[in-house]
């Protein structure tokens, strides 16, 4: 791949991630955190997004950056309180600058108008003109500014002179100008030397080159920017200064400060780090180790560690002494552990290898146990050290793929904001266990049903502002997302304090639309599931937010996919709450093992809710349906698993074999008959589509202790095939012609 | 590379001939990957009779076509003697079921001649055509169609 377009996927990949800090940072705001460190935080954000679209000359995303920066440094600067109107519009125009990366991105266009209301929306925050702002921030008159630079934990008394001096600096004659130039720069045929000489001309200067960031001669990447500069010129004109590198302002990291005549050079009060890498530390060094080729986040994180030392001096200038900043920022370091991006194929790779080291262990295992070696022989003892050893190993890498369900959460604030505007509710976002971690698989897929489950709650939960003062609850409605691990699953909730379900009305609809008879006598539970049927929408008018033609029966579907369950709890007048429970992981499985038809099965234990094994009294026979089972009052259909796979003409006698009472897709439940149960084990999930094709019937395949492969079954398709017994003979007809 | 496109060429080309039966066949050794011995398949429900099952591949789940049911001839009773020709379709790798590998042939394209029309209808939707090899007459099998699409599966 061309180096520049492997650069540009890294900066849209962190893009992403500062766009996610960005709104959580807005959001913890908007609830009261007046942290500095969230403001900076917050800043860093945007700001890092406007450095790498000038880099690659993405000039909507540096414009509306630009802007959007402004008032967060005003805002950093604490000229501008960070009120809840405020941080609303700020929120709106996080959205906006997301779009505008996506569009960047993905190609296609933003939403001009709304870009430019916004634009201006945010300059009447600080007041900046908005014709200054539709110039572009390149003539944007920037303030002088000074910048203190501290090493120590504690603010020192120095330090805090340097704060009063910044506060009501007397115009000083000595500029100190940072001149940090981007691989860009060289590629434009600037040349450094040029503009040096043309600032040297502007008054007595004192020019030094800083060579540390160059790395061994091995390592050195010929197009890359090393060098940087730190001039100290004898004037006070900053725009002149400017103006030298008006042409290259997109390519170059470019900072001003004022050294007052009294006051030593920042530099000398910070030993350990040179001056120069000050100069957006942190960015440049990660770019270089990537640009560098080889050099993984680790590298870029540990030689980031300095920056922690060292005050940010960026192209745009802090305009106040931000000693806060640099501590936290030392804070961010030390907090965020290092972190690589790695293939996820790679990845992949590893969890088939370590599937099936985890196979050959349980071979092995049973080939010493054939062989009648003692449980105590030394060869028995260290199989049993191995197989430890495989576990932690495959617990190991199955942790590689999990990530925390923030990513997915991350994205609802924004989408909860949309929702409520159109529907004219007022809705709090209350987010819980953001960091529990789920195969990435699974978040993958999480996206669509939680989306639709919150529009759900706030367009079909929650009540009109208006309904709620009525009933005595808060006008604004509170919709919780929360997620936590149980039992080897993760379950995520999505909770509303509306009106809860209106059965009357569920169970007309119901009726209405033929789902079910409308004399059936159904439970407050029953009725709340209905809601889950195939063509149920209990919107009264088909809306733009969830009424897109899918209900919460797609939902329900895509959970059951993943081998979820969804389910549901509902108390009139105080709200819903939906309930998914997922597996951790697609990769393995908990299953039970049973004989059908001769053949090893597996069965995903979470569809088991019972075994037993029927007595001739409680076996009835219909009429032209398979036979039913009574359990506890109610009848299943008893579904002869070997039958219905065809590998047997006929089914076998019900009192023969075992039932395991399981529950699909619509929740109505049966009763599967198979041989035997063998037993009940972790399975590694192997796909069957990989080299053939899928198998009715048939979820995935699995390769047990012997060697030997099997089948795991997919407890939907088989339950949800025809009862009667002509239509099984059909289908079974069918399925062998 | 299909084999189509190595017969096409003008150099010389290898080809794995095994055994069905008394018929001798070859696919293109481009294709093959391994070659193992026998081993019990677990059969799929609601599959083609051809399909013998899947069987564990160091890990992987490997479907194992019994090409002499599959050219429409009579089918395999497999024991420990038979081999599996592991072979590479398009992103999928199958097992074929044969009786016997008998030989590995060096040929030219020239060498290649069509079907002729007295073939079963089964086989010749198989076979690209046909090697006379020392006296012998060995049919090039196309392994593009030998999985069950998905209609002919379900």
């Amino acid at each position: 791949m061309d180096p520049l377009a492997s650069i540009k996927i890294t900066f849209f990949q962190e893009c992403e991630e500062q766009l996610a800090e960005l709104e959580t940072g807005l959001l913890t705001m908007k609830d009261g955190e007046t942290d500095p460190e969230t403001v900076n935080a917050v800043f860093r954000a945007v700001h890092s997004i406007k450095g790498g679209a000038g880099a690659f000359s993405l000039t909507e995303l540096v414009r509306f950056a630009h802007v959007f920066e402004t008032v967060l440094d005003e805002m950093r600067a604490g000229r501008l309180a960070p009120d809840g109107r405020i941080l609303d519009v700020m929120l709106r125009a996080a959205d906006v600058l997301a779009d505008l990366v996506r569009a960047a991105r993905d190609g296609g266009t933003v939403d001009e108008d709304r870009c430019q209301a916004l634009i201006a929306e945010l300059g009447a925050l600080t007041g900046v003109q908005e014709a200054a702002v539709d110039d572009g921030f390149l003539d944007l008159d920037f303030a002088p500014i000074t910048v203190s630079v501290d090493v120590g934990e504690e603010p020192e008394p120095a330090a805090a002179a340097g704060l009063e001096m910044a506060e009501g600096a007397p115009a000083a004659e000595k500029l100190v100008v940072a001149f940090r130039p981007r691989a860009a720069l060289y590629a434009k045929a600037n040349e450094p030397a040029v503009l040096l000489r043309e600032l040297a001309s502007l008054g007595r200067a004192e020019i030094t080159l800083d060579a540390s960031s160059l790395p061994q001669l091995d390592e050195l990447e010929p197009e890359a920017a090393y060098l940087h500069w730190v001039a100290t010129v004898e004037t006070d004109d900053e725009a002149a200064i400017r103006e030298v590198f008006d042409f290259v302002e997109g390519d170059c990291e470019l900072s001003i400060a004022r050294v007052p005549d009294d006051c030593e050079p920042v530099a000398a009060r910070q030993p350990p780090v040179d001056e120069a890498e000050t100069a957006g530390e942190l960015d440049i060094k990660a770019l270089i180790a990537r640009a560098t080729g080889g050099a993984t986040q680790t590298a870029a994180a540990a030689q980031a560690a300095p920056a922690a030392q060292v005050i940010s001096l960026r192209d745009h200038p802090a305009r106040a002494p931000d000693m806060s900043a640099r501590k936290e920022d030392g804070h961010a370091v030390a907090a965020a552990s290092p972190t690589i991006r790695v293939d996820l194929e790679r990845v992949d790779r590893l969890i088939d290898l370590v599937g099936e080291l985890v196979i050959n262990q349980a071979m092995l295992a049973q080939r010493v146990l054939e062989s009648g070696l003692a449980r105590s022989s030394g060869i028995a003892v260290g199989l049993d050290d191995l197989e430890l050893l495989t576990r932690e190993i495959q617990d190991s890498v199955m942790a590689i793929r999990a990530q925390p369900v923030k990513s997915v959460f991350q994205r609802m604030p924004r989408l909860v904001r949309e929702v409520a505007h159109a529907t004219g509710k007022q809705v709090r976002l209350v987010v819980e266990g953001e960091g529990t971690e789920v195969d990435k698989t699974v978040i993958e897929r999480l996206t669509d049903p939680i989306t639709h489950m919150i529009r759900n709650a706030i367009d079909h939960g929650l009540e009109p502002p208006e309904r709620r003062i009525e009933v005595g609850k808060p006008a604004e409605g509170v919709v919780r997302l929360s997620a936590l691990h149980r039992s080897g699953r993760i379950v995520i909730e999505v909770a509303d304090d509306g009106g809860g379900i209106n059965r009357t009305r569920v169970r007309q609809i119901a009726v209405d639309k033929g789902l079910i008879s409308p004399d059936a006598n159904l439970s407050d539970e029953e009725t709340d599931n209905l809601i889950f049927m195939p063509g149920f929408s209990t919107a009264e008018t088909i809306s733009d937010i969830s009424g897109r033609g899918v209900g919460m029966d797609v939902v329900r579907r895509s959970i059951q996919a993943l081998g979820g369950r969804i389910s549901i709890a509902s108390r009139p007048g105080q709200g819903s709450t939906f309930t998914l429970s997922l597996p951790l992981t697609l990769a393995v499985l908990d299953g039970m093992v049973v004989s059908v038809g001769g053949q090893t099965f597996v069965l995903p234990i979470t569809t088991v809710m019972e075994t037993l094994q029927p007595k001739p009294t409680e076996v009835r026979r219909l009429e032209g349906s398979v036979p039913l089972l009574l359990v506890r009052d109610r009848y299943v259909p008893i579904l002869d698993v070997g039958h219905r796979l065809g590998y047997r003409a006929g089914p076998i006698e019900p009192t023969e074999g075992v039932v395991l009472l399981v529950e699909g897709e619509d929740g109505r439940s049966a009763a599967l008959l198979v041989e035997s149960i063998l037993g009940q084990r972790q399975v590694v999930i192997k796909s069957l589509e990989a080299n053939y094709q899928r198998v009715p019937g048939i979820a995935a395949a699995t390769i047990l202790g012997d060697g030997r492969v099997a089948l795991i079954l997919d407890v939907d398709a088989v339950i949800s095939g025809p009862t009667s017994e002509p239509a099984l003979a059909e289908t079974r007809l069918l399925a062998a012609g | 590379m299909s084999p189509e496109m190595v017969m096409h060429g003008s150099d010389r080309k290898e080809l794995i001939a095994f055994r069905i039966g008394s018929q001798e066949f070859c696919v293109d050794i481009q294709s093959v990957r391994e070659i193992r011995g026998w081993t019990p398949a677990t059969p799929l429900p609601h599959s083609p009779g051809f399909v013998r099952g899947v069987i564990n591949l160091r890990g992987a789940v490997l479907p194992v076509v019994d090409l002499a049911a599959r050219l429409g001839l009579r089918s395999t009773e497999p024991t420990a003697r038979h081999v599996i020709i592991v072979s590479r379709i398009g992103a999928q790798l199958v097992g074929l079921l044969v009786d016997a590998v008998s030989d590995i042939l060096t040929v030219t394209d020239d060498t290649l001649q069509p079907t002729p029309h007295v073939a079963y209808d089964a086989e010749r939707a198989f076979v690209k055509g046909l090697l006379p090899v020392d006296g012998r007459l060995i049919s090039l099998v196309s392994l593009d169609r030998i999985l069950p699409d998905q209609a002919e599966a379900a």
